[in-house]
């Protein structure tokens, strides 16, 4: 990209604030403003953009910045133990607070994507999986004696992904540049019809007809059409996009460059998600090599005036950009605020120009069936959701990985598969999607039943419900953009409403106003953020109650613990002594 | 005059006529049919965030100030439940913030107190979450009150699409989200913000104030002692004080 004057090449916000983050371990108010001058942009943009996004930091991080997953698989209380607390002591530190040494920072963040590793966390911006009390010992020495992340075994770095099952798009591998071979022998419109044909249903979870979509977007005006592949793979329990992104980068682009020929585009961006990062050199890599091969540039495999190429742009941490017009807002430099629909981004999507954003899965498949054509895809699946789907398994289960499964497959089989026969209960479709009981194991995963973005968290009989609900609760209320106002204000009243109950001072009417609380936010939010937010709660009043009336008291509680309430008090006239606490009886 | 072929939508079975473009909220204005509202003000761009209009149609919940208007639109509005919902989220703004009526110099003539009492609202129902936020009083004339601030939108949009100042932003996600102001110093003192500005009266709250005019207007005979908010959202959409304005400029 270039700026106005068309000179020095521009560089993204996001990147450019990332760069700034890594070198000073923090924003300041006068880099805010150099920045916001160079890229000519207004201060409060620049200002906005760093409050939103949880990697950007106005106050210093450590040397050694430490995330941790709080996620209910790769998270820090996935085991038995609270690792967070226990590397917090080691190392002399409390929770979101850097050392005041500068040396380390540790802090927690949303699903990282490694639920398959077990408890994980990023250092400096690279994973660090399978952690155990063990492990955080000599983590926490590595630390004291400020050893360099590069210097630490390069194991604990290693990412092994697990595929135990194949189907239709992990069993037949793409030679790059053979599905645009198949694409250029017709002409773009019978490229789209074959699309069309197949049935493919948005990957994402959502399942919008991809066919129509290219469709759309094609016949939509516009001074430029952009293809957007949504890579910021943000559900909590899944990480099948960061394997195909590992596996099938180059399936993705191919995938990418079909859609530029059928809408007519000449410019596509990967949007990353910022804990990724990490994937950043090796999609690079692999795009140059693409490059080399003459699959992207100018005329591209000899197609005169087929000109396409793809630039990543890496996100900062915050879920709501992988809702489409958040995303798209995010890749213009701004905080990831859906946008209001209609217009769509088909017609009005990046720099109000005709846009598709389709999921990694979708453009993958998308190049299969250019190549083996519609009807390969269709004879698998179900009548209304055509192919296969990919699930990331985690949880209490034998065998967490990835699974390909055609569409239709019935849960309960896939639990089985998974090791997972006895479950209490899953999350399917990640926090946003349904958790279901085993009365509803006979049901199936499609579009047009149990539909999923890929996400399985799978729950054994000995887990608190209750304590995945809080995690589940938490996690809505730290992602809401703060747009509307029955998202960011309901999400933060259900946490507390469940801390509430699971501090034994929630009362029987609670779980009326837990449900009422759920359907406002549900129906009166803006985007889907909100409309799913609090689908777990819903659902597990409905199915799992005692999980919740076994917490409530009888009588009358307080919703406030009146000893802390006192705390400020206590505080400000520095008194600690029995007197002036009250008598807990 | 056009009778037959005009496009109509129906409110809670009342038949409103619509041009194209129009949003269900213009059209239900200019038909003087009121949905309750408090981000949106006509002449301004919508926003959609406080979701006080939020109607249903078919089986969507959507807002009204951000959905077009379309031929045989069959619209629920004023009902119960749909009323019973909206006081919830008037209920979500009193406990976010820090709003203290009897010490506000706004009592009176703030939207947030007169849409709580057209809903009927007695308590606030969900717990207070005594947020700390901060307060701006650099500016000579104006002061910045976050406390008290509904994250509308309204003077974001104001400074920068009509004042052409754009001395406002909202920064930060979720409850974390607060009003910013657009200078290095991050106070009002230091951006060409004047209390002619439209967003320096625009706030339908009081977190922007006017300096030094403490309760001019007694109580009692403030704008929601005289009227009701149905009828001033009729008004500003009749009146147009923001089309004017761009007018005379």
């Amino acid at each position: 990209m270039t700026n106005c004057l068309g000179s020095l090449p521009r560089q993204h916000l996001l990147h450019r604030l990332h760069a700034i983050q890594r070198q000073h371990r923090h924003i300041s108010p006068q880099a805010m403003q150099q920045t916001a001058a160079e890229l000519n942009i207004p201060l409060s943009q620049v200002a906005a953009v760093v409050e939103f996004y949880s990697f950007f930091s106005t106050q210093p991080r450590g040397r050694f910045d430490l995330l941790l997953s709080n996620c209910t698989s790769c998270g820090y209380r996935a085991g038995s133990e609270n690792l967070l607390e226990l590397l917090c002591q080691q190392l002399q530190t409390v929770p979101g607070k850097t050392r005041a040494d500068g040396l380390v920072s540790i802090g927690e963040t949303s699903c990282i994507g490694m639920c398959d590793h077990g408890p994980s966390m990023l250092i400096n911006d690279s994973p660090v999986t399978g952690l155990n009390a063990a492990k955080l010992t000599q983590i926490a020495r590595l630390i004291a004696d400020e050893i360099p992340v590069p210097q630490w075994p390069a194991a604990w770095f290693e990412i092994s992904d697990t595929v135990h099952r194949r189907d239709l798009l992990l069993s037949n591998p793409l030679i790059p540049g053979n599905a645009l071979q198949q694409a250029f022998q017709q002409d773009a419109s019978e490229t789209l019809a074959v699309i069309q044909q197949s049935g493919l249903r948005g990957r994402g979870g959502a399942g919008f007809d991809t066919g129509k979509k290219w469709q759309f977007c094609r016949e939509a005006p516009g001074n430029a059409h952009y293809v957007v592949c949504n890579a910021d793979e943000g559900e909590p329990g899944t990480f099948k996009d960061r394997y195909l992104l590992r596996e099938y980068a180059d399936a993705l682009f191919e995938g990418m460059t079909l859609c530029a020929f059928v809408i007519g585009a000449q410019q596509g961006f990967v949007y990353l998600r910022g804990e990724y990062r990490y994937l950043l050199p090796h999609l690079q890599a692999e795009l140059n090599h693409r490059r080399k091969l003459g699959l992207l540039g100018t005329n591209i495999l000899g197609q005169a005036g087929f000109d396409f190429d793809i630039e990543v742009v890496v996100g900062a941490g915050a879920y709501i950009c992988g809702e489409e017009s958040a995303l798209i807002e995010s890749l213009e430099g701004k905080p990831g605020i859906p946008r209001i629909r209609p217009p769509f981004p088909v017609t009005h999507g990046y720099w109000g120009q005709p846009t598709v954003v389709n999921n990694v899965e979708t453009f993958i498949a998308a190049a299969q069936i250019a190549l083996h054509g519609a009807s390969w895809f269709k004879a698998s699946g179900t009548a209304a959701s055509a192919g296969s789907k990919l699930l990331s398994i985690s949880g209490d289960c034998g065998k967490p990985g990835i699974y390909e499964y055609p569409l239709g497959v019935i849960i309960r089989q896939v639990l089985n598969d998974c090791g997972a026969a006895d479950a209490q209960a899953v999350q399917i479709g990640g926090l946003a999607g349904v958790l279901l009981g085993p009365a509803e194991f006979n049901r199936g995963i499609a579009f047009e039943d149990v539909a999923t973005g890929g996400s399985v968290l799978v729950f054994g009989q000995q887990r608190d419900l209750l304590a995945i609900h809080r995690n589940f609760a938490q996690f809505f209320a730290h992602e809401s953009c703060g747009f509307c106002t029955p998202c960011r204000v309901g999400t933060q009243l259900l946490k507390n409403s469940l801390d509430n109950i699971a501090a034994g001072r929630g009362s029987p009417n609670d779980l009326e106003e837990l449900r009422q609380l759920g359907q406002i936010v549900q129906h009166q939010s803006h985007c889907g953020l909100g409309h799913t937010a609090t689908n777990h709660v819903l659902d597990g009043l409905r199915q799992f109650p005692q999980v919740f009336s076994n917490r409530l008291q009888s009588q009358f509680t307080a919703r406030f613990d009146l000893d802390q309430a006192l705390a400020d008090a206590r505080q400000i006239t520095r008194r600690d002594d029995a007197a002036a606490h009250l008598d807990n009886e | 005059m056009m009778t037959t072929g005009v496009d109509t939508i129906r409110i809670d079975g009342e038949e409103i006529p619509f041009t194209p473009g129009q949003t269900i909220m213009d059209a239900a204005l200019a038909a003087g049919v009121y949905i309750p509202h408090l981000c949106h003000y006509p002449g301004l761009p919508p926003s959609g965030n406080c979701r006080l209009c939020v109607v249903e149609t078919g089986n969507r919940s959507v807002a009204a100030c951000i959905t077009p208007a379309a031929a045989g639109q069959q619209i629920i509005s004023d009902t119960p439940e749909l009323n019973a919902t909206r006081k919830a989220i008037t209920q979500m703004l009193f406990v976010e913030g820090n709003h203290i009526c009897p010490s506000c110099e706004k009592t009176g003539n703030c939207k947030l107190q007169a849409m709580a009492y057209h809903l009927g609202m007695l308590d606030d129902h969900f717990p207070q979450s005594y947020q700390r936020r901060e307060i701006d009083a650099s500016h000579p004339e104006i002061l910045l009150d976050r406390s008290r601030c509904i994250l509308c939108d309204l003077c974001v949009r104001a400074s920068r699409d009509v004042d052409k100042k754009n001395v406002f932003a909202i920064a930060g996600r979720g409850t974390h989200a607060h009003l910013i102001v657009n200078a290095p110093s991050g106070k009002l003192a230091d951006t060409p913000m004047a209390v002619t500005d439209l967003a320096a009266t625009i706030c339908p709250v009081g977190a922007i104030l006017i300096k030094e005019k403490g309760y001019e207007v007694p109580i009692g005979q403030r704008i929601y002692d005289r009227q009701t908010i149905c009828e001033t959202g009729l008004q500003e959409y009749t009146d147009k004080p923001i089309i004017k304005k761009h007018q005379s400029e």
